[in-house]
């Protein structure tokens, strides 16, 4: 399989490049390019923006694996992320988790994300999303929703097309 | 009577604003810098010329104003230890990542006034001839990366950034740079280190300050949100006005994330000390109070990081009576005014200005054991008490939440958490990490030993003799 850049994402990203003194540093938002228009980071796409910024492979792995967005599978379409911590916790955030893996047909008792196995749902505990007066919140794709009941989950979830 | 006192947060909901330049021109944005970039060269009483620059950092110091991004350091000060004379480029970033829990305060500001923070960006930036600037903005904030950068070719297409701002000859890029989801990066440091392309781990200081060797080893100023548009409010106002808003030592307004068991979670904005805790908490104007006619049973009064205070508990303050004398004063936590010294003479702190409310309904271990599974999952690794101990305090928690607590558990935790902070580690999330745990252990342990207790009582009653293990 050959892994091929469509022109106007190169081009996007020769230009976030030229924000940096240093091309290293434009690492972080390559793989966030990368990751929109793929899904996920394939070992292709680390060594195809290692050559472009003129470092290792290993310099790019070594990012994909230490900050929790960037993935190495591919997901579901819609990504549902719970917040888990304090302030979300004591609105209910464990609850509606649960609630949103059951109706999902996912194991609430598993780590990490899971995916619906048409492909549709990806659901994942994240920490903080700083929204926590407004609290349980739930981010879907770039959309956050704030103060999230069952009902309103099971809304969220039924609107997905 | 306590009440808001908006000044960052002043137009940013109202009807109908919206975050582009016009709007934000309409209300007046951008007259600061317009003026800024007039200074002319002054000659101070002392008969010294002042740049403009140097006049603007002096009207900074001279406001008194407190870096609001956690750590509470003089923001004068930090302009005033940048490397000046290294001959290398100097930086500005905007620490954007807020990630501490409970902490949506820069959320507001980015999302619905950008063109405040550029503007208090280019008026900083101006100060401190920095030419090259980067908003690091959490990878959560994709809706607020697009604002930023909607705003910033707004300004650029107007002249109020880029090559020659406003025909004064003076050349400012700002870029916005996306996170991923590392708690870690905000600490700035990191923040450097991730902008530089590479793991976030954070430096050593010394040598790594920033304001020497920061970003490309060059001297760099990192400044929170909220910390950066109060500069712009500095400057409009002059430092001196500026530093009657507060109280001495906590000057200028503080925007409050309230959020936990209260009837009105939200944002505060107030002038720094004129509110208590009492006040954020229980005022109508504020929190309106505990939900469903529950009792206080605890507030984490700035982020997860900050030691609790327990509801009912006395603090010992250092006060001046009417002769001067100094005295001490026993205050409730309720009635400690909301700002940086209170919080810390107390044995806590406001950090990044977060109150989390618990009532009574709240299991304190299991609250606890949410916050220690924050720590153990963003711990960077690099150091080792930091790394196993938060792990350790994280698994031993959530064993106590999973029916497996032992009555030894609260001392067990409280071991742990005294071996990481106290320059153990490179960096303060060691303090982080500890301070929850050592305070809620030592202001709930009965709860704590109550419940190892229940555990251990339960598994021997349903243990078959068989099941016993023998001494080893
Ligand atoms: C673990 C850790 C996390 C931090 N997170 C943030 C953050 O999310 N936002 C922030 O502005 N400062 C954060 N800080 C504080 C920064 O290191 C730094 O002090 C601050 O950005 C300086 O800006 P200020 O002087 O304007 O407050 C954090 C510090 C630590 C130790
Ligand atoms: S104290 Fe913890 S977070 Fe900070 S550098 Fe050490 S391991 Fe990393
Ligand atoms: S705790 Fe959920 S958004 Fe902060």
């Amino acid at each position: 399989m050959s892994f091929v850049v469509p022109a106007a994402l190169e081009a996007e990203i020769n230009e976030l490049i030229t924000h940096y003194p240093q091309p290293r540093s434009a690492a972080g938002m390559v793989l966030h390019a990368l990751q929109d228009h793929f899904g996920f980071i394939s070992p292709e796409a680390m060594e195809w923006t290692a050559a472009k910024l003129g470092v290792q492979p290993i310099n790019i792995l070594e990012l994909v694996t230490f900050y929790p967005m960037y993935r190495q599978e591919p997901i579901g379409r819609y990504h549902l992320k719970v917040c888990r911590t304090l302030s979300c916790a004591l609105a209910g955030s464990h609850e509606l988790y649960r609630h949103l893996c059951e109706r999902l047909g996912l194991d609430a008792h598993r780590h990490g994300p899971q995916t619906t196995e048409d492909g549709r749902f990806t659901v994942e505990f994240v920490e903080c999303l700083a929204s926590c007066g407004t609290a349980p919140v739930v981010m879907v794709n770039d959309d956050l929703h704030e103060n999230v009941s069952a009902a309103k989950a099971d809304e969220i979830v039924g609107g997905c097309p | 009577m306590p009440a808001e006192y908006r000044l960052i947060l002043k137009h940013l909901d109202e009807p109908g604003y919206e975050p582009t330049l016009a709007c934000y021109l309409r209300h007046g944005g951008y007259s600061v810098l317009r003026r800024v970039l007039a200074l002319e060269p002054r000659v101070s009483p002392e008969g010294k010329t002042l740049s403009p620059q140097e006049q603007l950092r002096q009207e900074v110091s001279l406001s008194g104003l407190r870096g609001r991004g956690g750590a509470g350091f003089s923001t004068g000060m930090k302009w005033s230890l940048v490397d000046r004379k290294s001959g290398k480029p100097i930086y500005l970033i905007c620490n954007a990542d807020e990630s501490e829990p409970g902490t949506f305060k820069d959320r507001q500001i980015i999302h619905k006034d950008p063109h405040q923070l550029l503007e208090g960006m280019v008026v900083s930036a101006y100060a401190n001839d920095v030419h090259l600037a980067y908003i690091y903005i959490r990878g959560e904030f994709p809706q607020g990366a697009k604002i930023l950068n909607q705003a910033i070719s707004e300004a650029k297409a107007a002249g109020y950034l880029g090559k020659n701002i406003l025909g004064s000859g003076y050349d400012l890029e700002i870029y916005v740079h996306r996170g991923a989801g590392a708690y870690i990066c905000g600490e700035e440091t990191g923040l450097i280190e991730s902008l530089e392309g590479k793991r976030p781990y954070p430096r050593i200081k010394p040598p790594y300050f920033p304001a020497v060797l920061g970003l490309y080893q060059c001297p760099t100023i990192v400044n929170n949100v909220e910390t950066l548009c109060a500069v712009k409010h500095v400057i409009e106002m002059g430092g001196a006005e500026y530093a009657k808003l507060g109280t001495p030592n906590n000057t200028g307004t503080r925007i409050v994330s309230l959020s936990g068991c209260v009837w009105r979670p939200g944002y505060y904005e107030i002038e720094v000390g004129k509110a208590t805790l009492r006040d954020l908490i229980f005022d109508p104007a504020f929190g309106g109070g505990l939900r469903d006619g529950r009792k206080l049973k605890a507030i984490i009064p700035g982020g997860v990081s900050a030691k609790v205070f327990k509801a009912g508990e006395k603090v010992k303050l250092k006060a001046r009576n009417a002769d001067g004398r100094e005295v001490e004063q026993e205050v409730d936590v309720l009635d400690l005014p909301y700002d940086f010294t209170s919080l810390i003479a107390a044995g806590s702190m406001s950090g990044s200005s977060a109150i989390i409310v618990l009532d009574d309904s709240v299991d304190i271990v299991e609250a606890l054991a949410n916050i220690s599974e924050f720590f153990a999952h963003e711990s960077c690794g690099q150091c080792t008490p930091c790394r196993e101990g938060s792990l350790w305090m994280a698994k031993a928690l959530h064993r106590m939440t999973h029916g497996e607590g032992r009555a030894m558990d609260a001392d067990y935790l409280a071991r742990i958490a005294d071996n990481i902070p106290g320059g153990r580690t490179i960096c303060a999330f060691g303090e982080a990490c500890s301070w929850p745990v050592q305070s809620f252990v030592a202001k709930f342990k009965e709860e704590f030993v109550a419940k190892g207790k229940a555990d251990e009582e339960r598994r021997s009653a349903s243990r078959q003799p068989a099941d016993v293990p023998s001494a080893p």
